[in-house]
């Protein structure tokens, strides 16, 4: 690699970075982004609850408070331009009893503080009348209608592809191992012997943040990992409830909630357990068996037989109790221990980030041809039959529908393959087109699909992996070709 | 929009053969609609032989069988089109489907023959605790990579789930040159056919551990190892019983759905227990006009009875089409759960048919009953019944004549 000095260089492809990446990319200078796994959007931005959070949970004045508002408020348009899906479905806050009721009560008011609009608490034939399958012993609910949903990962593949679209690099597995600061630039060195230079670093490196700060002598905080799994369902089942349902929040967060999906699943999960092992998001029997029982306290009759996927993310939860934003040392930024509502806050952290950027002798001048606009890749599912039929005169790709569950057609995974981020792997193209996403989670398309990645990379069929690294899918070819 | 007489969704070895039996019924005026690049659906990737021994007379590999039909399809020249997917059936038979020549297109039909088939049960859906490392595939696909595209998938195999695709694979990777330590069933006995026990795992020694599961994934790149254990009489992992195998490889057979999305938007009921469509006699659905068939209307393992099935549809989507009006009656089937369904599910005609059906669990000396009322119509002993092997029995005229309901029992000793 040419050791390119860079004016930013941020390290972690997660929404974060995504987000700083592409604010920063509507100025004139040269940005890169230094991801560590095979493709971005591989670490809490690929397994959260995918919630656009109202903002009443966090302390008042807190930045978590501050982000999240802000953060909920932008989220609207920054997806309109991103072509990302987001949908304002609101959120309920289910109450069982007195205490709960106070604590809802705490809420509205904490809330109101942080200028989270429209709340109140509704009674039982309201909420009943909103949400017919939600538990039945809920006396009381906080209703948050601008509480929303949004891909998480789809927010961070198009704020990084956007980013790029803008002249921004992305390098993946550049697992950063060092930092050396030369006095007036950094140079950052992967594991593998790859180093780029930058004059600015941004730390979003999520639950490594303690350790890259570290690496330029900043030991402020530390970063934990907080284990959160989940059960994903059906596209039959998202219409359980409208809202996302929370139940009165406890002392290891927000608990479990039930939720739809943008596109149309219905999500239950968190659970909530502190661990050592920042690698291991394995899903384990108690996790899923908890929220198969607990579920019940949010919506009744969740149908658990439709489960299509179950998952287990890691919360990078900081040892300060709020998001850590600062720049500990000249031209280096840490944005760390983001974790909920890290999702939500994410356009405002990136705003934010900017303007302690400002402060600073970084030349920022607005670039003249910042294209904020990323076409929607979900165009052609949701076209009608004239405009499908458009694209396919076009392109007669879009005419073969490759996944067969979500009808995802050849067209559209050659448009993913070949859009910025490019994914390399099967997962790559799942997180991009829903490809392999639906109930049969890949049985028919992926061997396709993984003809189509090795056709477009100029790879061996068996060069293409699930995710990169070790994770092969065929050992070696076993016929001769006829 | 076009019109077409009889629009058969799905070329595999049901569509095909209603097809040619509607053809010969008279009616020329066919399409399929096929997916996939040729011709023949799963038989495709289905090498090994035992196809046909009811139908031919003869062990016929998939390819074999599915070229039988095939051919037919050819001389008569009925028309087909591959790479087309349906998107949409709509109630009134408007038929919505998609492919790189013609683009989104409609057909109404004034028959359609569903016929897509069914799909396996995904890891995903049994959330099994661990990692989710590659290495884990349904054992479909696995026979896809190393049957259709020659590549070697894995080298030390677990699978989970004695469904026939699974033991099936189990000998195919042996054959490869791949080491299968174990076949893990849930259940205390094998969903799939005996022949298959026998000729796939007793012939290479590869153990069938009954009532066994997996519990944990390990690996975080390939898969490394899976934790099998044993299951309590409630299904339930025993914890005492838990043991690491050192595997690159996890295939799962464990179970088939049928693919009834399209049927859905049909408006077609479903059967709960087959999760196909509920189907009369003739095999037309609770929507006018819509027949269905082959594993998409139930699973079937032996691939001659879903052509036995489909020459039906096809003879009755081509009545239907001339406007045959045949006298109807009404008699609903139902079972007493040891038999779990039946196919049909109602007899509308006064003449010799053949009753599908599957029973819950293994029984031995049992007796299957069909009583209208208190009044016996048939009753059979039978030597052993298997969750795995359909059984089918033949009533008379005389049995179904003035019957009111027809109720499908096991007398068991």
């Amino acid at each position: 690699m040419m050791k390119t000095l860079y004016d930013v260089a941020v390290i972690g492809g997660g929404v974060v970075g995504g987000m700083i990446a592409r604010t920063l990319s509507a100025y004139d200078l040269s940005l890169c982004i230094l991801e560590k796994n095979h493709d971005v959007a591989r670490g809490a931005s690929a397994a959260n609850s995918s919630i656009v959070h109202a903002g009443f949970d966090a302390k008042e004045g807190s930045m978590k408070a501050r982000m999240n508002v802000r953060g909920s408020e932008m989220m609207e348009a920054v997806c309109r331009e991103l072509g990302v899906k987001y949908q304002n479905n609101g959120s309920l806050v289910l109450g069982f009893d007195a205490d709960d009721r106070t604590t809802l009560e705490e809420l509205l008011v904490r809330g109101n503080a942080n200028g989270v609009k429209d709340l109140r608490i509704i009674e039982q034939d309201e909420l009943r009348a909103l949400e017919p399958n939600i538990a039945k012993e809920a006396t009381c609910a906080l209703h948050a209608p601008t509480g929303g949903i949004v891909c998480p990962y789809e927010l961070t593949l198009a704020s990084i592809g956007n980013a790029m679209d803008n002249g921004a690099e992305l390098f993946t597995e550049f697992e950063v191992s060092e930092i050396r600061d030369n006095g007036s630039d950094f140079t950052v060195i992967a594991k593998n012997g790859n180093e780029i230079n930058a004059r600015f670093v941004i730390n979003a490196a999520g639950l490594f943040a303690d350790a890259i700060a570290k690496m330029v002598g900043d030991d402020s905080f530390t970063i934990h990992p907080r284990r959160g799994e989940y059960l994903l369902l059906d596209r039959e089942c998202g219409g359980l409830v409208k809202n996302t349902i929370f139940r009165t929040p406890g002392k290891m967060g927000k608990g479990l909630l039930v939720t739809p999906t943008v596109d149309g699943n219905l999500l239950v999960g968190p659970t909530s357990v502190d661990q050592e092992d920042k690698t291991d998001k394995s899903t384990t029997l108690e996790g899923l068996s908890l929220i198969r029982n607990k579920s019940a306290e949010n919506a009744e009759g969740v149908p658990f037989g439709k489960t299509i996927t179950s998952f287990c993310g890691l919360r990078a939860v900081g040892s300060v109790g709020d998001f850590i934003i600062n720049m500990p040392r000249e031209r280096f930024v840490n944005v760390a221990g983001i974790e909920s509502p890290g999702l939500s806050s994410s356009p405002a952290i990136a705003e934010y980030v900017l303007e302690l950027l400002k402060n600073t002798d970084l030349a920022l001048e607005k670039k003249a041809d910042f294209n904020p606009i990323r076409p929607a890749t979900h165009a052609f599912r949701e076209g009608s039959i004239e405009e499908k039929n458009e694209m396919i005169k076009k392109d007669p790709a879009y005419g073969r529908i490759i996944c067969r569950c979500e009808g995802v057609s050849e067209g559209e995974i050659l448009a993913a393959i070949r859009q910025n981020p490019r994914p390399r792997d099967l997962d790559g193209v799942k997180r991009r087109t829903r490809a392999q996403m639906g109930r049969c989670q890949g049985g028919f398309c992926s061997p396709y699909i993984v003809e189509m990645l090795a056709k477009e990379w100029g790879l061996p069929f068996e060069a293409i992996t699930k995710f990169g690294g070790e994770s092969i899918i065929n050992f070696e070819r076993t016929k001769e070709e006829n | 929009m076009k019109q077409i007489d009889l629009v058969i969704i799905g070329g595999g070895p049901a569509g095909m053969s209603a097809a040619v039996a509607a053809y010969e019924k008279g009616i020329t005026d066919i399409l399929i609609l096929e997916r996939d690049v040729a011709l023949g659906g799963i038989l495709r990737q289905c090498i090994h032989n035992g196809f046909g021994l009811h139908r031919f007379g003869e062990e016929l590999t998939g390819p074999e069988y599915a070229w039988r039909y095939e051919k037919q399809v050819l001389e008569k020249k009925i028309p087909y089109l591959l790479n087309t997917m349906v998107l949409d059936i709509s109630p009134d038979r408007v038929i919505t489907a998609t492919n790189t020549e013609e683009g989104v297109f409609q057909i109404q039909a004034k028959a359609i023959i569903l016929a897509m088939g069914c799909r396996e049960r995904p890891a995903g859906a049994l959330a099994i605790a661990g990692d989710r490392p590659s290495g884990i595939f349904s054992a479909g696909t696995a026979q896809k990579y190393v049957n259709m595209k020659g590549y070697l998938p894995g080298k030390n195999v677990v699978i989970l789930g004695s469904g026939d695709i699974g033991l099936i694979m189990a000998r195919r990777m042996t054959l490869e040159g791949a080491k299968v330590h174990a076949v893990c069933e849930l259940m205390p006995y094998s969903g799939g056919l005996a022949r298959n026990i026998e000729q796939c795992l007793n012939d290479f020694n590869i153990p069938l551990k009954l009532s066994h599961t997996v519990v944990k994934i390990h690996g975080k790149g390939r898969l490394e190892g899976v934790t099998i254990a044993k299951v309590d009489e409630n299904r339930r992992p025993i914890p005492e019983s838990f043991e690491y195998i050192p595997c690159d490889t996890l295939l799962l057979s464990v179970g088939l759905i049928p693919e009834n999305e399209l049927s859905k938007t049909a408006n077609v009921t479903l059967d709960r227990i087959t999760n196909g469509a509920v189907v009369d006699q003739d095999r037309q659905t609770s929507t006018e006009g819509i027949f269905a068939c082959g594993n998409v209307l139930h699973v079937h393992d032996l691939v001659d009875y879903v052509s036995e099935e489909a020459e039906i549809a096809g003879a009755s989507a081509a009545a239907y089409i001339r406007g045959e009006a045949s006298e109807r009656i009404n008699i609903p089937l139902s079972t007493d759960g040891k038999i779990r369904y039946t196919v049909p599910q109602t007899i509308t005609q006064k003449k010799e048919l053949r009753v599908y059906f599957r029973v819950a669990d293994i029984f031995r000396n049992a007796t299957v009953k069909v009583t209208d009322g208190d009044r016996v119509v048939y009753s059979r002993k039978k030597q052993k019944l298997a969750p795995g092997e359909m059984e089918c029995i033949t009533l008379k005229p005389d049995q179904i004549a003035d019957a009111k309901a027809l109720k499908f029992s096991l007398e068991v000793q």
